[in-house]
């Protein structure tokens, strides 16, 4: 089986698991709402200041609620199903690809909704071009932290506190990430350039990518 | 002829602490061998170093013609079958969803998933989800995917344990097919019986060392 037909099963099954379990948006999402609610009710009714943060809290919570998104898929890989891909020919970068396209896809759709949803608790005002800058935005986040969480899940393999451990791992290296797309939205509301805040993004996405596909075999091997 | 199996000398060593010391083992085409030993004695360390899945830490070997000791076990990997003590199934996925997965990712056709189900015993329950399934469904699952994909090696750690007869049946003839296409079988059992039973040679696993039993 080519490379491609392994990554589409992969990213397949995830998606049909995910779909039948609903940890993502029928747990994890609406969390993830009641957290943005808190804020405004933690400060009454100063709308200008509520509309000012709802971005920033966008974001913080994005990063939060993100990862347990981005580590799910990890979690659940059991060593009896890392060898049957393994005795079964599966490419160890497929798998890495098929992961990072499903968490992808549900990753950009949990932040989606809480992007509508901190529009609608939030009310910021957003200027024209605000919703392409975006949704560039959150897919290049969605892109580099699915693949920092399966890297990471990928590290800490076979490990007691993996979960914890992986979280440790993916915090402090997706800074770039949350940098590149907060800053991205503040620079769009001042009027300045993006393409720095993008290009930011999009160098780690690549970077992780390269650095996903070439360790996938050794990792695999060595997590044993 | 060649042998499927060929170890030397062959160590291994988890975290520092060595499991298997000084396993010399060699498996002909057509033969089955039974390994038996005490719980901690290391079969299934010695089961996953057949598979190539562990490394050994030391000795030298083939497995399938492959240097167990290069990146050329990737390429037989495929050719290689095992039963474990868990079934490798999705919980959330039917029955016959895990065999279809199993079967794409194999590279196979899909239409040889429901014939084989029928085979199994399982056509009618096929719609089951792993999760929600008896351990015998799910071992019958596992012995369809391996009729599937004909290993040329299989290894059976504690196949049978747990199972009707009517599964040890299929496990028999899994067993069965494997050697009448010129492959080897690996069967692990703390039931020496009925390894003598089934097998052209026994060997015991004791502290770690491998020596023939019969």
């Amino acid at each position: 089986m080519s490379f491609w037909n392994q990554t589409l099963e992969i990213a397949r099954v995830d998606l049909r698991v995910e779909r039948r379990l609903g940890d993502t948006l029928r747990i994890v999402l609406p969390f993830a709402v009641v957290a943005l609610m808190v804020f405004p009710l933690s400060l009454g009714i100063e709308l200008a200041t509520i509309s000012r943060i709802g971005p920033a809290v966008f974001w913080a919570l994005g990063i939060l609620f993100g990862m347990q998104v981005a580590l799910r898929q990890s979690a659940a890989d059991t060593q009896e199903r890392r060898d049957l891909h393994a005795l079964l020919g599966v490419d160890p970068a497929a798998r890495f690809v098929g992961r990072v396209l499903s968490g992808g896809v549900l990753m950009l759709a949990f932040l989606v909704v809480l992007f509508i949803a901190m529009v609608l608790i939030f009310g910021p005002t957003l200027p024209s071009g605000y919703w392409s800058t975006v949704l560039l935005g959150t897919l290049l986040f969605s892109i580099g932290l699915t693949e920092l969480g399966t890297l990471a899940g990928e590290l800490t393999a076979g490990l007691r506190n993996r979960t914890a451990l992986a979280s440790l791992i993916v915090a402090p290296l997706a800074l770039p990430l949350v940098i590149g797309a907060s800053q991205s939205l503040e620079a769009l509301s001042r009027g300045a350039g993006i393409l720095t805040w993008v290009l930011l993004m999009l160098t780690t996405d690549l970077a992780l990518a390269v650095i996903g596909v070439g360790m996938a075999r050794p990792l695999e091997e060595a997590t044993r | 002829m060649d042998p499927l199996v060929h170890l030397e000398n062959a160590g291994v060593s988890l975290g520092g602490k060595p499991i298997l010391r000084h396993v010399d083992f060699s498996l002909q085409p057509g033969q089955v061998a039974g390994i038996t030993g005490p719980n901690g004695s290391g079969k299934t360390t010695l089961i996953r170093m057949l598979t190539t899945l562990l490394r050994i830490s030391e000795g030298v070997g083939s497995i399938l013609g492959a240097d167990v000791n290069s990146d050329q076990v990737f390429a037989v990997r495929p050719s290689i079958g095992m039963i474990g003590h868990n079934p490798a199934l999705i919980d959330e996925l039917t029955l016959r969803e895990n065999l279809v997965h199993v079967v794409r990712l194999a590279g196979l056709a899909e239409d040889r998933v429901d014939p084989v189900l029928e085979v199994v015993g399982l056509d009618e329950a096929s719609d089951r989800r792993a999760g929600a399934s008896s351990f015998g469904m799910r071992r019958r699952i596992e012995v369809a995917h391996l009729l599937l994909t004909r290993p040329r090696l299989l290894l059976l750690d504690e196949a049978t344990s747990g199972l009707d007869n009517s599964a040890r049946e299929l496990i028999g003839a899994l067993r069965d097919r494997t050697i009448a296409d010129g492959g080897g079988v690996v069967m692990v059992s703390h039931d020496h019986e009925r390894l003598d039973e089934s097998c052209d040679e026994v060997m015991a696993l004791s502290s770690g060392r491998l020596e023939r039993a019969r």
